[in-house]
């Protein structure tokens, strides 16, 4: 207790210098939080970017152009045999110009697909309904739109029952999609859905090269995996080999991501600890300077009765008070970054506790290794030598 | 009070060896009031040293109070200083940042004495010593002979066995150095045992008791009726 008030006696008593040693450990414990709230908050944003996009959801590419056995009805059929697949979808990609009276519209996506697509990405409808079977039986001309294709085409009306030309064709619009946002693969509202039957004819592509599939849940999606690998496998058994298709689990892609960015907060976290090293090496100058100008302070003190340990308690309590405070500080101006700074830039930034504990531990021992050698050289001064030390 | 036998403190200077203490041997008994004199070099610093336990002897015994110095660990030391010893010091060493109150308090605080005691005793050696009104003066507000006032009081709040005092006039003029050997007499007088130690015979004059060094050697010892004593000092 005495040393306490002893330590806040010496600090007060020179502001100046302790606040420009305290600046050095505010600055290391203000990065170390900010920076990592910043990885920790672009984590966050980056995997429920991924959540949204379903983590039950498997993309498949095949690569076998020539000969491809992998149909529509294979397909089909593959959903129908295993209990741990929700939805197939195939899909086409396109690009192109879609018109509607004098507007043309060029930013479109242009996919084809069967029902049952929008359920394996999660999209609702705003408006109208989403592809059916007699679309994809009939190869009828209907178009369902991302929200950004149909406001750049028709304006903020509701768009269904309206014309939109795409190669000649007239197409009718069904259905136009809830906003989707950005994601990973990229914008998802300047889609343009036409059927997949259609698609295959518009688009001169015959055979299918890459579907989607969704399980029956997050649990059962290595299964489903599996599954879509015989089967896939049973069907190219001769021609190709197992090297002509690739899936893409989007929980294990979840997994390496997560990986990848908390390797990257812990990077950002360590570049920070840096300069809280360099606080601390701040400090221990300091209280070399402070030891050899009360020198004859320490001789004071110890010819009236001061002990090795009381004066090493005095010093290192000192070095720990500054550390400490510069902690709390430099945790009170993070906060303050996190919850202010943070909506202003638009940036996620997660402020967690256990970085903030970890941060004031750090300075604490910064405070009481880099105090130690000071405080451990001023104990060692010789009473009579301090004393006559001017 | 103080027993010392023999004392040896040696310095190597390059190649040499130099004594500044010669097998010194002085008995000062409890209530007394000595001066040690002697010239600048002649080891009086180093014996006071000694005697204040802020160094310890090459060889010799040493008892302070009836204890045995020689074996003392630097903890031992520091706490006998802080229980048996009341310096005063030529240039007063007053911690300038604290105030008269604190400066007097703090041999207290290393005896981990209370707050509500240690302001008491404090308040009550500064009233003592005539500084009643400015316990809340810093050091650099305090005239000197004020400043030696307050490092008398600290060196009593501990209620010493032994006041040492080192050239406690150096620093003041004729006028102030006069109050201030007035207080030591007056706690001489009050049964306290007082070292002196001064190269100033004036000064040294207001002792019941003279010792004089030179070279290291009890030269001269006005003590009566102690043979040992009187025989050393032939001797030296």
């Amino acid at each position: 207790m005495e040393s306490m008030s002893m330590a806040f006696k010496a600090i007060l008593s020179n502001k100046m210098r302790s606040f420009l040693t305290m600046l050095g450990i505010v600055i290391g414990v203000v990065s170390i939080v900010v920076l990592t709230a910043i990885g920790q908050g672009t984590n966050a944003a980056v995997i429920s970017n991924i959540e949204d996009m379903g983590t039950n959801l498997l993309s498949v590419s095949i690569f076998a152009r020539r000969n491809n056995p992998v149909t529509l009805d294979a397909l089909r059929a593959m959903n129908r045999e295993h209990e741990s697949i929700a939805q197939v979808a195939p899909l086409l990609n396109s690009t192109g110009t879609v018109k509607a009276g004098l507007i043309l519209y060029e930013d479109g996506s242009i996919i084809a697909t069967t029902p049952g697509y929008d359920q394996i990405r999660g999209w609702t409808l705003r408006y109208g309904r989403f592809l059916t079977e007699p679309d994809n039986d009939n190869r009828s001309f209907v178009a369902v739109l991302g929200q950004e294709a149909a406001v750049e085409l028709f304006g903020s009306v509701n768009a269904v029952g309206l014309t939109m030309n795409y190669q000649g064709y007239t197409f009718t619009v069904v259905g136009v999609l809830d906003e989707i946002g950005t994601t990973v693969s990229g914008s998802g509202d300047n889609l343009i859905i036409i059927p997949f039957s259609l698609g295959e004819r518009l688009f001169r592509s015959k055979g299918i090269s890459s579907f989607y599939v969704s399980a029956t849940g997050s649990d059962t999606i290595d299964e489903a995996q599996s599954v879509v690998e015989a089967h896939l496998d049973k069907l190219m058994s001769t021609s190709t080999s197992s090297s002509s298709y690739r899936i893409n689990n989007q929980s294990a892609m979840l997994e390496a991501l997560n990986e990848s960015t908390s390797q990257l907060t812990l990077m950002l976290a360590g570049i920070a600890a840096i300069s809280l090293l360099v606080g601390g090496i701040g400090i221990m100058n300091i209280m070399l300077v402070s030891v050899s100008e009360r020198t004859r302070e320490i001789g004071i003190r110890k010819a009236i009765g001061a002990t090795r340990g009381n004066i090493l308690s005095q010093f290192l309590i000192e070095a720990l008070t500054v550390s400490l405070l510069g902690g709390m500080i430099g945790l009170g101006i993070s906060w303050g970054a996190c919850t202010m700074l943070a909506p202003a830039l638009g940036m996620t930034m997660i402020f967690s506790p256990s970085i903030a504990f970890l941060a004031i531990g750090f300075s604490v021992l910064i405070g009481v290794v880099f105090g130690l050698y000071p405080a451990a050289k001023a104990s060692g001064l010789k009473p009579i030598e301090a004393l006559r030390h001017e | 009070m103080i027993r010392m036998e023999n004392i040896v403190k040696q310095y190597k200077l390059g190649g040499e060896v130099i004594y500044a203490l010669d097998h010194v041997s002085l008995h000062v008994a409890k209530g007394e009031y000595v001066a040690i004199i002697g010239p600048s070099g002649s080891g009086k610093s180093t014996l006071m040293n000694i005697i204040g336990c802020l160094d310890t002897a090459d060889s010799g015994e040493y008892l302070l109070a009836g204890k045995k110095i020689g074996s003392y660990s630097q903890r031992q030391l520091a706490r006998l200083r802080n229980r048996h010893i009341g310096f005063i010091f030529q240039g007063f060493h007053l911690l300038q940042k604290l105030s008269a109150l604190e400066n007097v308090e703090l041999p207290l605080i290393y005896q981990q004495v209370g707050r509500r005691e240690r302001r008491k005793r404090a308040k009550a050696a500064l009233e003592s010593v005539g500084l009643g009104k400015r316990i809340r003066h810093k050091p650099t507000e305090l005239s000197g002979g004020q400043q030696q006032r307050c490092a008398i009081a600290r060196a009593l709040v501990t209620r010493p066995n032994l006041i040492l005092a080192d050239e406690p006039t150096g620093n003041l003029d004729s006028r102030t150095g006069q109050e201030i050997m007035a207080m030591l007499d007056e706690l001489h007088q009050a049964g306290n045992t007082i070292v002196l130690i001064t190269h100033d015979s004036d000064v040294a004059a207001r002792a019941d008791r003279l010792i004089r060094i030179v070279d290291g050697r009890v030269y001269e010892d006005t003590a009566g009726g102690d043979a040992d004593k009187q025989d050393l000092a032939k001797e030296a």
